[in-house]
């Protein structure tokens, strides 16, 4: 088990719904939210809370700078 | 551990730079200036800089960079960011000053000028993003576009017989004695993007130690003059575009130094 645990937060009306932090997250805790924001974005969302460790990948190449990173040790 | 207790302020581990304002970009959704524009913020914030730096926005997309990075900035006509920029940097020696500038603008019509503002060896940063095609206007061919890539003003591929070949400018920056670090890198996974900001970094400490003139590549992606949608369009750059344009440092030294610059080449 990790022994770090993190959270992100997206900021929804920011995000563009490009599904690239989707992709970088290397434990599959974003996806794409079925409903939209509205600007009509399919906006990112975390479907897997439990797995997230902050590894910041998530913000890091986000193009819109709407995702926020918090991490603690367990 | 519940979610609502990990976000806390205590734990904040990765928030937007206080350099990049709050307007939110008219970039399209996956495009690489975000990232570009990100990455700049975070350094000019790291050095701690923000009151003395300057910067030149092109024309291009990224025309209201001004709106996003808190700094100075001056707009400069079609591919004459580095002509400006000579100005600035030799009228305020205490500041840093840095182009951005796009394929378009940068490798067609500005050739001229970021030559020789390379050449003399202004202590500027270049930031040279590119992705292969002019994508403001609709994704029409440019200098650097791949042979055979589609363009909607090459529709059946770039053909070397009609339209020739694909610019390496910043392998000819390279040659130039003026330039002290050059390089090329991408924004399309997060090492790369870490990558890229230690060499944006690095620029700008050279430009500060006034080793002359410092010139980051960043080969990017425009998904909608693609047509791609963004995830496909990082795939297809690492595929076609990576061959042809390799990553990594081409020069590493100080203006002046012209016995590496003919070793290197």
């Amino acid at each position: 088990m990790a022994k770090v645990k993190g959270a992100v937060v997206v900021d929804k009306e920011e995000c563009k719904g490009c599904g690239l932090c989707v992709v970088a997250c290397p434990y599959d805790v974003l996806a794409q939210n079925k409903q939209v924001n509205s600007r009509g974005y399919h906006f990112s969302f975390m479907e897997n809370p439990d797995n997230c460790i902050g590894c910041t990948n998530c913000a890091v190449v986000c193009p819109d700078t709407c995702i926020t990173v918090y991490r603690v040790k367990l | 551990m519940d979610v609502k207790d990990i976000i806390k302020p205590e734990n904040l581990v990765y928030e937007k730079t206080k350099v990049l304002t709050k307007t939110t970009m008219h970039y399209c959704p996956g495009c690489s200036h975000g990232v570009a524009h990100r990455l700049i913020a975070e350094v000019i914030d790291n050095l701690d800089i923000q009151d003395k730096a300057i910067a030149v926005a092109p024309v291009g997309c990224s025309v209201f960079a001004y709106n996003y990075i808190d700094i100075d900035w001056q707009e400069a006509a079609h591919g004459r960011a580095p002509a400006v920029a000579t100005g600035i940097a030799r009228t305020n020696p205490d500041k840093v000053v840095m182009c951005y500038q796009g394929d378009g603008d940068l490798a067609s019509i500005g050739t001229a000028e970021i030559m020789h503002a390379c050449n003399r060896g202004e202590d500027i940063v270049v930031i040279f993003i590119n992705n292969g095609i002019y994508g403001m206007t609709g994704g029409q061919m440019a200098p650097t576009t791949l042979v055979g890539q589609v363009t909607s003003t090459t529709p059946c591929g770039r053909d070397t017989a009609l339209n020739g070949y694909p610019l390496k400018i910043t392998e000819l920056i390279a040659q130039l004695p003026g330039t002290s670090y050059v390089t090329r890198q991408a924004v399309h996974t997060p090492a790369a993007i870490r990558k890229t900001r230690k060499a944006i970094t690095k620029a700008y400490e050279n430009a500060m130690a006034k080793k002359g003139t410092a010139f980051v590549e960043i080969v990017s992606t425009c998904n909608m003059g693609w047509k791609m949608p963004p995830v496909e369009a990082n795939a297809w750059m690492e595929e076609n575009m990576f061959p042809f344009y390799p990553l990594g440092d081409m020069k590493n030294s100080e203006k002046g130094a012209v016995e590496e610059c003919y070793k290197q080449n």
